[in-house]
């Protein structure tokens, strides 16, 4: 085989990628089919609410709107954190680590509050096949995204303590794809849970 | 990608965080990263369940042997039969499917190993922590009883109140979680990691239909995931996916599982389509058949498999409209199945064909495949299958494709590659036995079921009453299914008995069957480092190639023997990855968290502490031990701790590793 340094770093392999870029973006393919099916789920339930309430009665989109601006501005500061660690700025690449991180904090804080906002309004897990299907997506959607700051989290970590060099700058670009995934799939869910009008009681 | 610590190459690593050393005894195998010794583990973990699979399908044969069966009760019958299917399933198909695809694939395309080798432990483990967890029903006798298809609403908590369906939904994630990992390692390998010269079109069929299989896996998979969360949190956490009385649509679980379900058919039966049109050009003498419309039919039923599900549901009232369009998608799939029937009968056609084991087993299944290709065309046609639904006749069908294609071709690969695995032959005598008994007794127990099916014999009832003419049949299909079990007990006679007679018999020579594709570059059996050194792939194969020529009127001679070709496997200086603790306590997690999901949530917290050791353990051992069980030349030390550091997400549904790449 060829040499494995040139391997690492996706010289000599079959597909020009390294092996755990490519990783990652096989894993992508297949996290797909997973939002697919959750989204497909919510679509077939949306307007099947019961005596509960309805999606147009609870959703807050203005609300919404902002947080996922949130969001997709983190996607931003990713991009400035690889960029800043490819040109070998250790300093800025952990400031706009940092900034990922919390924006993603933010956009799960606005969450929490949404589904506690719910909650109240009468919206529990249990309400409706509606209810729960959107707590099942959106949760999901939030799982994904709250492992990405424990990955951004430990890159900083890693960046602290010195290992997180400009050589290993792939590292930053692979979890920026993640990142980036988890960023586009929100697009898809919020255009079909908010901006798609919804039913109303 | 996570919290790394750099860790000097000469640097002596200390405590929890030695790398296992030695590569001899019990400690070898439950640490081993050798994509060779994890495919005999999935082999061996395999057989295992085939024979709880095979104990369970003689119960079902004894209860249904004579008309009102007093063998089983009904509820234990519904358990068994549901577990005879999982098992068969997830358990014994693909695993061995798995097996295969993790010794042979790297050696295929002339790799070191996998491009993740702890990634690869740790999906053998992941998978007997499912396949245990799920077993482990018995114990606490409360088995899954909803059949393997486990329809919701029928398996909701209103109507299957037990524990049983949790272990299934359980069970299913955890072993799903090892196929995705698997799958996402052997896609990688296979499109980075090929020898020199080895475009696409150059590797052998095997390997083509093992990465189609892998991309059904990448994309099935995670459907299923769905849905067996959909039910978990139905069953235990008060969601109302499945429960019409809150509205919800009693479809959607048949829709979820059935897209994952039907490419899971092709999963089943591609690698052993793979494995023959290996056996067959080699034991014909003649090249395959139309070996671009080999591969490419088999892209083709990978596609073509999303497009099918709803002919599983004919008669569940998804309407006309659906019904026609399901229709023509299921009898056009029928087409590149065809190609392939037919490209292996002009493989053998006008070659000089040697019917030894392993073809005996290959021609079983086109044979047998074709008859179960044939009452699959039967269900494509709606009205028909409205009569055959829920019948015998279905019970017929899948056998004929799932033991009669998958299981005989599997046969085929065991008695082929035997040699490369263990350095000796299967022998001969027993497995024609093997053969003719499995043969036989297959055809004894499922050909009378289409007869059983037309007569309205319904599937899953657990006794009949006597007078329907269904009474002889049953009784000649209960005897078939101990005729299997004679075939079956040949086979592992024959393991024992090879091995003893081996032991005063030279070894095998380096090509024992005259094959054709590079994984016979390796002497056998294969030593633990593959290659001595990188082959270059100019052709398809290549193996075949190098041993033969033409002379000058163009008639092929042997220009080279094999001993010649052969590589003599005494290499000392290639660097094997080292081996690892982690994917064993890691997988040794999760059945914790199952039975915490289950039970009470105080479970979860081993659970947790096992799979948080083994993530941290992962990340800081060091990439190799210095002391490792590597060749003694050459290290290539420049790489081995400038690559990405090990990084963990315990996804819900995955976990993903970054790993360093073996070296070749």
């Amino acid at each position: 085989m060829a040499d494995t340094a040139a391997v690492s770093h996706g010289e000599g392999t079959g597909t020009g990628l390294s092996n755990n870029k490519l990783l990652m973006w096989v894993f992508l393919g297949s996290e797909c089919l997973l939002f697919g099916g959750l989204i497909s789920t919510y679509l077939i339930y949306r307007s099947r609410f019961g005596d509960g309430p309805a999606p147009g009665d609870v959703f807050d989109i203005p609300f919404t709107s902002v947080s996922s601006f949130v969001l997709l501005m983190s996607s931003l500061t990713m991009v400035l954190a690889l960029s800043a660690l490819q040109r070998g700025d250790i300093r800025n690449n952990r400031v706009w680590l940092l900034a990922t991180a919390l924006l993603g904090s933010l956009f799960i804080g606005g969450q929490v509050y949404e589904f506690t906002t719910f909650v109240r309004e009468g919206l529990t897990y249990s309400t409706s096949p509606f209810s729960s299907a959107f707590f099942t997506l959106t949760g999901f959607h939030g799982v994904h995204v709250s492992l990405g700051i424990v990955m951004l989290m430990s890159l900083l970590i890693s960046s602290l303590r010195g290992t997180l060099t400009k050589e290993r700058s792939e590292t930053v670009e692979i979890v920026g794809l993640y990142w980036h995934f988890v960023d586009v799939v929100w697009i898809f869910i919020f255009t079909v849970i908010y901006l798609v009008p919804s039913p109303t009681s | 990608m996570s919290e790394t610590m750099e860790i000097e190459a000469p640097a002596r690593p200390i405590g929890v965080y030695t790398r296992p050393k030695g590569n001899t005894g019990w400690r070898d195998w439950i640490t081993t990263v050798d994509h060779k010794k994890i495919g005999i583990l999935y082999g061996a973990t395999a057989m295992v369940f085939f024979a709880i699979g095979g104990l369970e399908a003689l119960l079902i044969r004894l209860q249904l042997a004579t008309p009102n069966g007093t063998v089983l009760g009904a509820d234990t019958y519904n358990r068994v039969f549901t577990m005879h299917g999982v098992t068969m399933v997830f358990m014994v198909i693909m695993p061995l499917a798995a097996a295969f695809a993790n010794y042979l694939l790297p050696l295929q395309i002339g790799a070191r190993d996998v491009a993740f080798p702890r990634l690869n432990a740790l999906s053998f483990w992941v998978f007997l922590a499912g396949g245990l967890f799920l077993n482990m029903a018995w114990i606490v006798g409360d088995a899954p009883d909803g059949g393997w298809f486990a329809y919701a609403p029928n398996t909701g908590m209103i109507f299957s109140p037990g524990k049983g369906m949790d272990y299934y939904a359980l069970g299913l994630q955890i072993m799903g979680i090892a196929s995705l990992m698997s799958a996402m390692n052997l896609i990688v390998t296979v499109l980075n990691m090929r020898a020199p010269g080895m475009t696409l079109f150059k590797m052998p069929v095997f390997t083509w239909m093992i990465l189609v299989v892998q991309f059904l896996l990448l994309f099935a998979v995670p459907v299923i995931t769905v849905a067996l969360f959909l039910l978990l949190f139905d069953r235990n956490f008060g969601a109302n996916f499945f429960n019409p009385e809150m509205g919800a649509d009693p479809l959607l679980w048949q829709h979820l599982f059935w897209i994952f379900g039907h490419p899971e058919v092709y999963i089943l039966i591609l690698p052993s389509f793979g494995i023959i049109s290996e056996v067959i050009p080699t034991f014909s003498r003649k090249p395959i058949f139309g070996y671009p419309f080999m591969v490419f039919s088999g892209i083709a039923i990978g596609f073509m498999g999303w497009g099918v599900w709803a002919h599983h549901m004919f008669v569940s009232g998804i309407g006309p409209i659906s019904v026609a369009a399901f229709s023509v998608s299921t009898m056009f799939i029928a087409v590149p199945t065809g190609v392939k029937i037919l490209n292996w009968l002009a493989t053998m056609w006008g070659g000089k064909i040697r019917f030894n084991t392993p073809m005996l087993f290959a021609s079983g299944v086109v044979s047998m495949f074709t008859i179960g290709g044939l009452s699959g065309v039967t269900h494509s046609l709606a009205p028909a299958d409205t009569q055959q639904t829920d019948t015998y006749y279905i019970v017929a069908h899948f056998h004929y494709v799932i033991f009669g294609g998958a299981l005989l071709g599997i046969f085929a690969g065991f008695y082929f590659w035997w040699p490369k695995c263990f350095g000796h032959l299967l022998g001969e005598k027993l497995g024609k036995w093997n053969f003719w008994l499995m043969l036989v007794g297959f055809n004894m127990t499922f050909g009378p079921m289409h007869i059983l099916g037309l007569q309205g014999m319904s599937r899953r009832i657990d006794s009949y009453s006597p007078g329907f003419g269904f009474e002889f049949w049953n009784m000649f299909a209960s005897v078939g299914a101990f005729v299997i079990t004679l075939g079956v007990l040949m086979f592992v006679i024959n393991i024992i008995a090879s091995a003893r007679k081996a032991r005063h018999e030279p070894p095998v020579g380096p090509d024992p069957w005259d094959a054709r594709s590079p994984e016979w570059f390796t002497p056998n059996p294969t030593p633990v480092h593959n290659f001595d050194e990188v082959i270059q792939i100019s052709s398809l194969d290549e193996f075949w190639h190098r041993k033969y020529g033409e002379d000058e009127d163009g008639r092929v001679v042997r220009v080279a023997t094999a001993e010649e070709v052969c590589q003599d496997g005494s290499a000392t200086d290639t660097h094997l990855p080292s081996p690892s603790y982690w994917p064993l306590v890691l997988a040794s997690g999760l059945p914790f968290v199952g039975f915490g999901l289950i039970y009470t949530l105080w479970f979860c917290v081993p659970g947790a502490v096992l799979i948080f050791m083994a993530i941290y353990g992962w990340i800081f051992e060091p990439v190799d031990d210095p002391d490792g069980p590597h060749g003694h030349g050459h290290h290539d030390d420049g790489d081995d701790h400038d690559d990405g550091p090990p990084e963990e997400t315990s996804d819900e549904a995955t976990a993903e590793t970054a790993e360093e790449a073996p070296v070749g």
